[in-house]
């Protein structure tokens, strides 16, 4: 038996999912101009940029969705499952800010930094994929200008790593040289299509807003047949109502919104349940993803999801301390168990500190540990064995000698989780006790010196490098001075 | 039911770290040659000791020394688990697979070492025994089990050993190390009392004194007068091997 939490009865998600039809309605959803044409003509009203989509044209949308899809890796292998119970976990994104392990301080993120990420995240099978984790800071002439930032992190990450990404446009203009560099990645649009590597963020603004650039990256995904991840997030009490059911129900509106606008662009194409949503702070105004009500939130959104038949992600193993403290590993550790026992698909969060403004690598590693417990207990208690005891006893009898056993060794390793060394269970010894970060900060450098990067064919990294000379004369009317490291 | 490996295509290096180790890591560097010795140690490292002692027969049918199919093939083997071990490559139960497959070869080729009067060299006597009181005896099992593989001579005295069983017996077989565990912080007393047992009867300097347990603490050890203390069964090899070669070192100041 796999253990599962469940947040909604069956009776509330019904609820949820008929206030969520009326909002669509009443007040209805703000759209961008882009698909305004695609909703009218599909039987949805739009007046003044404002959508009232009825429900049977949203579950005509939901029919249409595939209830699962594989992100696969570079060689071409399924890697992540988006579907079922099944749960992957990858660090957090767009982080603007990385902690110093040495000075403790938080300085802007620069390519050096989303590199180490990625080397340390590609090492640890803890991360099904990887993510565009931290934005690269212009820092001289060499970096890269800010307008293709996203472009640029992709390429960052497709040179340093085999496996998926999750990733993501900040604007609409900027989507298709990132399609552009999956394509060549992969080698053609068809497959790319057949075997994505890549799933794309995507995020209405809370309350029930479909910005132009948002509406815009939903189209071009759905037709391009990239897989698209609806990163809802709405902050219960500041941009959504303050009850969490409320909540719950403002990301199903907007989701389902999504979803119904994606759909009628390319019936058929990928889509994600997914969301970021939390509380709002009362005394900060912030969104404390630390927060036991935010993974509740991310839980019962994916609940209602999976009610759907869908593929699901969430938020979550992030926590609001600015350092890697006590806090920090208590909240991370708590939201990777409840994440893993609601079965989301794709965790995304690891990694990050002060509420996602900030990334520790220190912490990626110790996180890594917390979700190889949470999927441990997500595993549940097996029977790996004809009997329960009485086989083992019949063998040693009363002598204890249990470690000299067969079964020991053949099961110890899938019974127990082996934690690294980042985990201190060693008995005191004559040297000073280390304190975690200590010892996180040890891994990341073993890490780092096992990584090795992989061998981009030199026709996809030079295709790559024009993508880039590209869009950055596109962004900037001026070639790009890009160094390729 | 969800389980990592059971996704289609799981990261590759997912099991990277408990991969089991390579034999050709130490055979290609290591001075054997002979593809016999190689597979004598990689048996010991998988722990598998109806190979080790198929080997060991072959390796007496085959006309080689004892001796050698120990120090050149199995024994390299059981000091690379030791490494592996402390690194946190291997774990407990691999540890004691390999020293289980250790013990299967050297039985079979104990015979023939005394058909030809060679010996397998000792690295030292030790005596073990868990404290007065205390019945907890996996981790003085552990000991015994790696010592005894590594080449001690193990004089186990099983649990509950009074002081002066320690001293009877340490006398009788002239041992080298006196090694007392305790789990129990109620018990560690007992490893206090062997101590000056020990010294009551004049066995110190020569006899070596070496506590281990849960508990136990290089402090306590200090406190008590212990000439050694460890953290594990492996640390303890270490341990015992250093106070080994501090008494060669310091042999002639020893009172006899």
């Amino acid at each position: 038996m796999r253990p599962r939490i469940q947040l909604l009865s069956p009776d509330l998600i019904e609820r949820i999912l008929r206030e969520a039809f009326e909002l669509l309605m009443h007040p209805g959803v703000r759209v961008g101009s882009a698909v305004v044409e695609l909703l009218s003509s599909s039987g949805a009203k739009v007046n003044n940029g404002i959508a009232r989509i009825p429900e049977p044209l949203v579950r005509q949308c939901l029919a249409s969705v595939p209830p699962d899809f594989y992100l696969y890796n570079r060689q071409g292998e399924k890697a992540v499952h988006y579907g079922g119970d099944d749960v992957h976990f990858d660090p957090g994104s767009c982080c603007v800010q990385i902690l110093d392990p040495e000075t403790l301080e938080a300085r802007p993120s620069e390519t050096r930094d989303l590199v180490r990420i990625v080397q340390v995240a590609e090492m640890l099978p803890q991360f099904a994929a990887q993510s565009t984790a931290v934005v690269c800071t212009r820092k001289n002439n060499d970096d890269v200008p800010i307008a293709i930032g996203d472009l640029y992190r992709l390429f960052v990450v497709l040179q340093h790593s085999d496996k998926p990404v999750v990733t993501g446009s900040f604007s609409a203009a900027g989507l298709q040289g990132m399609i552009d560099l999956l394509i060549a990645d992969r080698g053609s649009p068809d497959k790319l299509r057949q075997q994505p590597r890549a799933v794309f963020d995507v995020c209405p603004s809370p309350p029930l807003n479909w910005s132009e650039f948002g509406s815009h990256n939903l189209l071009d995904l759905a037709r391009a047949g990239v897989p698209a991840e609806i990163v809802s997030m709405p902050l219960a009490g500041g941009t959504a109502p303050v009850t969490l059911a409320g909540s719950v129900t403002q990301h199903a509106a907007e989701a389902l919104a999504g979803i119904t606008l994606h759909q009628l662009a390319h019936p058929g194409s990928p889509i994600v349940w997914g969301g970021a949503p939390a509380i709002f702070d009362m005394r900060t105004g912030g969104a404390p993803m630390g927060a036991v009500e935010t993974a509740m939130l991310n839980m019962a959104c994916a609940e209602v999801g999976k009610h759907l038949g869908l593929p699901t992600h969430g938020y979550l193993v992030a926590t609001d301390s600015k350092l890697v403290d006590a806090q920090a590993g208590a909240e991370s550790a708590r939201s990777a168990m409840l994440g893993a026992l609601a079965g989301i698909n794709m965790i995304s969060g690891a990694g990050m500190l002060e509420s996602l403004a900030c990334f520790s690598v220190e912490k990626l590693v110790i996180d890594a540990e917390s979700i190889a417990s949470a999927e441990r207990l997500a595993r549940g208690i097996e029977v790996p064995a004809e009997t329960l005891a009485t086989a083992a006893f019949a063998e040693t009898g009363l002598s204890g000698e249990f470690l000299k056993l067969k079964e020991t060794r053949a099961l110890f390793r899938q019974e127990q989780h082996l934690p690294s060394a980042v985990i201190d269970r060693s008995a005191r010894g004559a040297e000073p006790a280390t304190d975690i970060l200590t010892r996180a900060r040890t891994r990341v450098h073993e890490l780092v010196s096992q990584y090795r990067k992989p061998s981009l064919p030199e026709d996809v990294l030079s295709k790559f490098q024009a993508i880039i000379a590209r869009e950055a004369a596109r962004e900037a009317n001026q070639p790009s001075l890009l160094s390729t490291n | 039911m969800y389980h990592r490996s059971q996704l289609p295509h799981g990261p590759p290096e997912y099991n990277s770290a408990l991969d089991r180790p390579q034999p050709r890591s130490i055979a290609a560097g290591g001075p054997v040659s002979d593809p016999l010795f190689g597979a004598m140690l990689q048996s010991i490292i998988d722990g598998a000791p109806d190979k080790a002692v198929e080997l060991a027969q072959q390796a007496l049918a085959s006309g080689i020394d004892p001796l050698d199919a120990i120090n050149l093939g199995f024994a390299v083997g059981i000091k690379f688990a030791g490494d592996q071990f402390g690194c946190g490559k291997m774990f407990l139960p691999d540890l004691l697979a390999s020293a289980e497959a250790m013990k299967a070869a050297i039985k079979v080729l104990e015979p023939e070492m005394l058909r030809r009067g060679s010996e397998r060299e000792t690295l030292g006597k030790v005596v073990l025994g868990t404290a007065r009181g205390d019945i907890h005896d996996i981790g003085k099992n552990l000991v015994a089990t790696i010592l005894s593989a590594s080449g001690f001579q193990i004089f186990d005295l099983g649990t509950s050993v009074t002081p002066e069983q320690f001293v009877a017996k340490a006398k009788e077989v002239d041992a080298d190390i006196v090694g007392v565990s305790a789990l129990l912080t109620t018990t560690m007393a007992g490893q206090k009392a062997v101590i000056e047992a020990l010294d009551r009867n004049g066995l110190r300097p020569r006899v070596k004194a070496i506590i281990g347990g849960a508990a136990v603490t290089q402090k306590w050890a200090a406190e008590i007068g212990a000439d050694g203390y460890s953290r594990n069964a492996i640390d303890a090899l270490e341990l015992a091997k250093n106070l080994m070669a501090d008494k060669t070192t310091h042999k002639g100041l020893a009172p006899a």
